[in-house]
């Protein structure tokens, strides 16, 4: 059941959203424009930056109220640290460590807020429209958290044809989306004439994002195709790929990580994989999956690390927090005690990510594995989007997540949040502003 | 109830477009921080400054006001309790819009427990460490008083040193017409056979536009207002509801909240005021979106603000959900209702929150937000207060 279905009698607002959009002549979205490369999208961050650094910020009962907070703070280097955020300044592991553990969520909360309004203009929140389109599910690696994953010799194994991929590219420009996000296991029958193949079909016929694969993906395909790391980016980005989605980060640490998905390899391995392709101008994003068996001085290790590598190369435009979903997986079964992140543990992380990572523009707050409830609440801790309204999402709900939101949705949550709903492209263009309706 | 109509003139009766719910409102920025100021200076916040509150874009500045009020109020502990319902029948003469637990006689999934199967859960909570047991049902046609006090001395029997909490102001309203006596009369007999005080229930909204909307056969606004004040003449205390998210719009909301206030100046005999996000499922009042998160967190912080004679707001975590609930505690709520166990009416109506919580899930979930968990009599006395984090494991 769809909790937030539209079948309300008395929601007229909403209704001017659903219309559907006028199909193109060249299929493509309104407001769709080509792929930036990883230089222009940090040009033009830049450029946003300078723009609101010249704005001057009303003062609230709020800041006088978190202010005072701080100066009474009784811990000297609990409250050091709240100094050096409010100020903007980088902290350190330990100062993040020490956030985490002894913050006040509502001071962290306000924090963080003020760290998004240096790269954001408040009031605006930004969602996306495109489509998960999981295009194989058998994976030779197998991770104890995914539910995903088959062998190949299931009835359900899958690798998808290419029509049925087209298929969903065009319902997805049909509904106004404007990129894909393709993934898929790391399947060993698939070698790279298989993806530039799909990418070049994709790009002849379609203005669409590619915002493909991942870095273990990218590996599988440089072994089984006997390529470099650097030359499997390079003959990918010629195809078409636009863009590698930061999946498969979970914790970098590699004390958690072996124990969770001994095949994934090493933390410094995603790094570099990341690395190379920001040396080919493409962009990507960092994530973070959290919830599952870390401790809180992993969350940092994690931060810290993906913070370093973003001031070596610039090239992850923004980092995605994901909390670990139990049903169905392996280490769900293995650890039975494990405990569900609470929505207080999941704000606090999120907003002391925006407090440490200064280098990275955007944060989104997820509202697929949160629900919509927190996920809305996530925009005053740090986050200044949304993500995706989902079409297709299968990997969270073979986990048995599932939630579900429309545009119209998307945009009334945002709204309600006290914040304009923007949409986005999946390199953070702005393609529509949703203003306020007047009230009646 | 003359004493009680001053509140409700701030509201005219007006269309109900449910617009004012969802198309935010412009309020001037002056007019929410001088709000915010009285908050925080102990003043008492007026009908206007409750519904300009509600339209401020800051959630994170509400949130930290009514932290601070609260923080002043019970500083750092957060209630809970180990409780369980009990509904005793589905079985009920009313038709609420909202409701998706009530069935009419012999129609399917009707149920009404006989006293055994009310002696079963009730020895299943006392040997569990309950120390409440909250029973609220339907309106059953057949049932006399005599079966009401039957069920609380079944109760009584198998679980002497529970505290029940039962019956909602709509059931005594009803079976006090039912057995042609004055609720007084009621109530004493009630209390006669080891009732120990009233949950909140039944409320919904009192403002009468909106009432006759959602259950114009109910028990008034005013009427559920004076069942409590008898009660609490009595020396039964009391808890209040409110069920937002619906139909209803913000001065609704406020004004509801006001009615309250002024009953608490008057009695002072209300424990807690509880606000209940509507469940959208399997009723007839077709909306069918779940509250927001943001909204659910507003109310919490308003309630907090508004009502500044009653010491505990409650975020009911089936209602919201856990994560929800949680983060309220920083929103100005010190109280996460109990272990529940068995949950029937919200859960009919698609609460995702499930029936039951584990204690030691409670613990985590307030240590987690920071908070001391403190566990409490049903009417707010400590039972223990839980300083060590190292013992949370051993519940």
């Amino acid at each position: 059941m769809n909790p937030y279905s539209l079948n309300c009698p008395v929601t007229p607002v909403w209704r001017e959203f659903e219309k559907p959009l006028k199909p193109n002549s060249t299929p493509a979205a309104a407001g769709f424009q080509e792929a930036p490369t990883l230089s222009g999208i940090n040009q033009r961050d830049a450029e946003r930056q300078k723009v609101i650094a010249g704005q001057v910020r009303e003062s609230k009962v709020h800041d006088a109220l978190m202010q005072a907070q701080i100066s009474q703070t009784q811990d000297p280097q609990l409250r050091a640290a709240y100094e050096t955020a409010l100020a903007g300044k980088r902290l350190s592991g330990e100062q993040g460590q020490l956030l985490l553990d002894a913050g006040d969520l509502n001071l962290l909360g306000w924090l963080a807020t003020r760290a998004k309004e240096r790269f954001h203009p408040a009031g605006k929140v930004s969602f996306l429209i495109d489509r998960n389109i999981n295009y194989t599910n058998i994976c030779r690696i197998g991770c104890d958290f995914c539910a995903f994953y088959r062998r190949g010799h299931e009835s359900d194994s899958y690798v998808l044809p290419k029509e049925e991929i087209f298929k969903k590219i065009e319902e997805t420009i049909e509904l106004g989306g404007t990129g894909t996000l393709m993934q898929g296991g790391v399947n060993p029958h698939l070698k790279i004439e298989y993806y530039e193949d799909l990418f070049r079909s994709i790009k002849e016929r379609y203005k669409i994002h590619l915002h493909a694969l991942s870095v273990i993906e990218i590996e599988g395909i440089a072994q089984v195709s006997r390529l470099t790391v650097a030359e499997t980016i390079d003959r990918l980005k010629a195809a078409g790929l636009d863009s590698i989605p930061g999946a498969g980060a979970e914790i970098l640490s590699d004390e958690i990580r072996l124990e969770q998905s001994p095949v994934k390899r090493h933390s410094h391995r995603w790094i570099k994989v990341m690395q190379e392709a920001h040396r080919a101008d493409l962009p990507t994003t960092a994530t973070m999956m959290f919830g599952a068996l870390e401790e809180r001085k992993h969350i940092i290790e994690h931060i810290l690390r993906i913070r370093d590598a973003q001031d070596e190369t610039q090239g992850f435009y923004a980092f995605i927090l994901w909390t670990f979903q139990g049903e169905n997986t392996e280490l769900a079964k293995k650890n039975p005690g494990m405990q569900q992140t609470s929505g207080a543990e999941y704000l606090r992380v999120l907003a002391v990510s925006r407090l440490m990572m200064d280098n990275i523009p955007n944060i989104q707050g997820s509202w697929v594995t949160m629900g919509p409830k927190i996920g809305q609440i996530s925009l005053h801790y740090g986050a200044n989007d949304m993500g995706s309204i989902m079409i297709e999402e299968n990997v969270v709900s073979a986990a048995g997540t599932s939630y579900t939101l429309d545009r119209a949705n998307m945009i009334d949550l945002i709204r309600r949040s006290g914040f304009t709903p923007v949409q986005r492209d999946t390199y953070y263009n702005i393609l529509a502003e949703y203003p306020e309706t007047s009230a009646q | 109830m003359e004493s009680l109509t001053c509140a409700s003139s701030h509201v005219p009766p007006r269309p109900l477009s449910g617009a004012s719910l969802l198309a935010p409102v412009k309020v001037s920025y002056h007019a929410i921080q001088s709000a915010l100021k009285k908050a925080l200076q102990g003043e008492r916040l007026s009908f206007e400054d409750g519904v300009n509150l509600y339209h401020s874009p800051d959630l994170l500045e509400l949130g930290a006001v009514a932290n601070e009020v609260n923080l002043k109020k019970n500083g750092r502990d957060v209630y809970f309790n180990v409780n369980r319902h009990i509904n005793p029948t589905n079985i009920c003469a009313m038709s609420c819009k909202f409701c998706a637990f009530s069935r009419k006689p012999g129609e399917e999934g009707a149920y009404a427990y006989s006293e055994d199967e009310i002696a079963h859960r009730a020895k299943m909570a006392a040997d569990s460490g309950a120390t409440e047991i909250h029973m609220v049902g339907g309106l059953h046609p057949r049932w006399k008083l005599s079966n009401y006090t039957n069920i609380i001395r079944t109760v009584k029997q198998v679980a002497p040193h529970v505290h029940v909490k039962a019956f909602t102001a709509v059931e005594l309203d009803w079976l006090a017409r039912k057995e042609r006596i004055t609720v007084a009369e009621l109530i004493t007999q009630l209390r006669d056979a080891g009732l120990g005080s009233f949950p909140g229930g039944g409320a919904e909204i009192f403002t009468p536009y909106v009432r006759e909307l959602i259950c114009d056969t109910k028990l008034t606004g005013d009427g559920w207002l004076e069942i409590h004040k008898t009660a609490h003449k009595m020396g039964l205390r009391s808890n209040c509801t409110m069920l937002y998210g619906h139909i209803e719009d913000i001065p609704a909301r406020i004004d509801h909240m006001m009615r309250l206030r002024q009953l608490q100046d008057e009695t002072s005999g209300f424990n807690v005021f509880i606000p209940l996000a509507y469940q959208p499922e399997n009723n007839e009042l077709g909306i069918n979106r779940h509250t927001y998160g943001v909204d659910d967190l507003k109310t919490v912080a308003i309630a907090r603000l508004m009502l500044d004679n009653f010491r505990h707001i409650k975020s009911y975590w089936i209602m919201t959900g856990e994560r929800v609930a949680q983060t309220a505690l920083h929103y100005g709520a010190n109280d996460l209702d109990g272990t529940v166990v068995e949950e029937k009416i919200a859960n009919m109506a698609g609460s995702q929150s499930g029936m039951a919580m584990a204690k030691s899930r409670l613990l985590r979930v307030i240590r987690d937000a920071g908070r001391i968990p403190v566990e409490r009599s049903t009417v707010y006395e400590p039972i223990r207060r839980f300083d060590n984090p190292a013992e949370d494991a051993l519940q």
